[in-house]
């Protein structure tokens, strides 16, 4: 008898492709675990099972990302204004997965219209954390990372616009990658930042993100004028030393503001890929310290034009008895909208308002070249740049809420790189203690390649993930 | 810095609509998180040419050919209010 949730998705598969399990079966046992979820990890549950297909993917059941349109389903981004919102079509990439054999079995939590870094701005509350149930899974992909991570789903997908796939992984000890801006399309995401939003995998391990990547990537979507004909492949990981490999750690985002545990965990795993034959040195990122106020710029403007949209007109929430049109409007906006989204929308709206737009948007995408021109430099010189994932682990529900700026900071790490659109990816690194102690939690490592450097990625993740060996199984009981 | 009088156009302009007690908390909010992002405007940005999308793309146009499009019945499912055949909104002359 097989324990079928110790199976990953790669080896349910396998044992789906061998006749060994029937697909149906694995749907069922994912489905009844999703259904008794006590982590609000689900917006939605599917009933029933579909009928069995024969993709690449076996017929692997997926979790995915509340945020990705899937026809007669509910999708409403982590918000009340879309609350019941059962879209008309659905998002290219659930479909193409779909296609190759993993059916939808859920929705997933996360922060409002992907706002946040700790699931805690969900306008159908928090996510819990699976390894201790009074902390947060990250976010914003939090709800994909804790079902994950706790054996309610084989897998999942999620988007990272800052880091929404990559912290949140960390945090649940998963593994999360984002892949280069335009390798998947965005097709059917509903909207936070068009320039930078982008979809990928969170996995119990490396391999099945490569599975699940795969079948992401491909053809140039003609409904995403952003996506691209990826080059090349991606292949299943193999690659059990990291010989030839340069790595290299940017002195500005491995030391200030990052916990001691973390820090140690880190500077551990540099030890480990030593003796797997990298090279490890120091690398400067000189403008990465300018990144998150970029971020912090650009992300919010470019919400506050895609969530004009939502005004009580065409789905979702309407203010009920307004005097006119622009009552309706601010009305409908005001009792819709959650605080951290209101206060992205206000700053996004200011950065682009008359006589502010260059001191702000201007100037933070000319930013942006000279972080791209950083990593681009550093790529001239090392393989991989890495870093810790997050600068802590999983903090307790609520300690944040109060200081925006403070929850902000749980991004310094991965912005770089989304600003940069490249791929980066993190693997669980061990566990550390919390800084007021008490018991461990995952902590997440990070590796960031030049664009569509995926499947290179993936290998040298993978042989680090072999030699670290690490146990997930008790956030799955 | 951002005033009450700066909070209340930017939200007019955001068409949303604050409680009191939201646009007392966003004038410091947003202040607070402004005085974080002015770090920018102290770097020379001179000859540094913005970035939108990081990969040069080129011929994004897809070919210009008729298909169907999502039936007008499918497009009003989801709306809070139908009138014609058409998506309704409140009217002061109503």
């Amino acid at each position: 008898m097989m324990d079928l949730v110790e199976l990953t998705a790669a080896q349910a598969a396998a044992a789906i492709g061998r006749g060994d399990l029937a697909a149906r079966e694995l749907f069922d046992f994912y489905r009844d675990r999703a259904a008794a979820d006590e982590l609000n990890a689900f917006t939605w549950v599917a009933q029933e099972s579909p009928e069995a297909g024969d993709g690449p993917l076996g017929g692997v059941p997926l979790a995915v990302k509340d945020l990705f349109c899937t026809a007669g389903v509910p999708s409403q981004s982590g918000s009340r204004i879309l609350e019941g919102y059962r879209p008309p079509y659905t998002a290219t990439v659930v479909e193409r997965l779909a296609r190759a054999g993993a059916p939808l079995l859920a929705k997933t939590n996360q922060d409002e219209f992907a706002m946040g870094s700790s699931t805690e701005n969900s306008g159908f509350g928090p996510t819990l954390n699976p390894w201790d149930r009074t902390r947060v899974p990250g976010g914003s992909s939090g709800g994909s990372a804790a079902a994950v991570a706790a054996g309610l789903a084989p897998w999942a997908i999620g988007t990272d616009t800052g880091g929404s796939i990559r912290q949140p992984a960390a945090l649940c000890g998963i593994v999360g990658l984002k892949p280069t801006y335009g390798a998947v399309s965005r097709y059917g995401m509903i909207a936070f930042a068009s320039s930078l939003d982008q979809a990928g995998p969170l996995t119990r391990d490396v391999s099945d993100a490569a599975l699940l990547l795969m079948q992401m990537v491909g053809a140039r979507d003609p409904r995403d004028a952003t996506s691209l004909d990826y080059p090349g492949s991606v292949s299943l990981p193999a690659r059990t030393d990291l010989h030839g490999i340069r790595l290299g750690v940017p002195t500005e985002l491995s030391s200030d503001g990052i916990e001691p545990g973390v820090l140690g965990a880190f500077a551990a795993s540099l030890e480990l890929a030593r003796q797997l034959g990298a090279s490890v040195e120091t690398c400067q990122l000189p403008h990465a310290a300018h990144a998150l106020a970029a971020y912090y710029v650009l992300a919010p403007a470019e919400a506050s034009s895609n969530l004009a949209r939502f005004d009580g007109v065409r789905y979702g929430l309407r203010a009920q008895d307004a005097t006119d049109l622009l009552d309706m409007y601010t009305r409908t906006r005001h009792d819709g909208f959650g605080a951290e989204v209101k206060r992205r929308i206000m700053l996004g709206t200011y950065a682009l308002s008359s006589g502010y737009y260059e001191a702000y948007y201007g100037r933070a995408q000319r930013v942006r070249t000279l972080i791209a021109r950083d990593f681009a430099a550093t790529f001239e010189h090392f393989d991989f740049v890495v870093t810790p994932t997050a600068p802590g682990v999983a903090f307790e529900l609520g300690a944040k809420t109060a200081d925006p700026y403070a929850m902000y900071l749980n991004d310094i790490c991965t912005v770089p790189a989304s600003l940069a659109g490249i791929p980066a990816i993190s693997i669980p690194n061990g566990m550390a203690a919390p800084p007021g102690g008490g018991k461990s939690l995952p902590v997440g490592l990070q590796l960031i390649g030049p664009a569509f450097s995926e499947d290179r990625l993936l290998s040298a993740a993978f042989a680090l993930e072999q030699a670290l060996g690490f146990d997930g199984r008790a956030a799955r009981r | 810095m951002i005033d009450r009088d700066t909070v209340l156009h930017v939200a007019r302009l955001a068409r949303l609509e604050l409680s009191e007690e939201e646009v007392a908390r966003l004038t410091i909010e947003l202040g607070a998180v402004l005085e974080h992002i002015e770090t920018i405007s102290r770097l020379d940005l001179e000859g540094v040419p913005p970035t939108s999308h990081v990969i040069d793309v080129t011929g994004a146009l897809r070919a210009d050919e008729p298909e169907p499009c999502l039936p007008r019945e499918r497009a009003l499912e989801s709306a809070p209010e139908v009138l014609d055949d058409g998506f309704a909104v409140p009217s002061p002359q109503a």
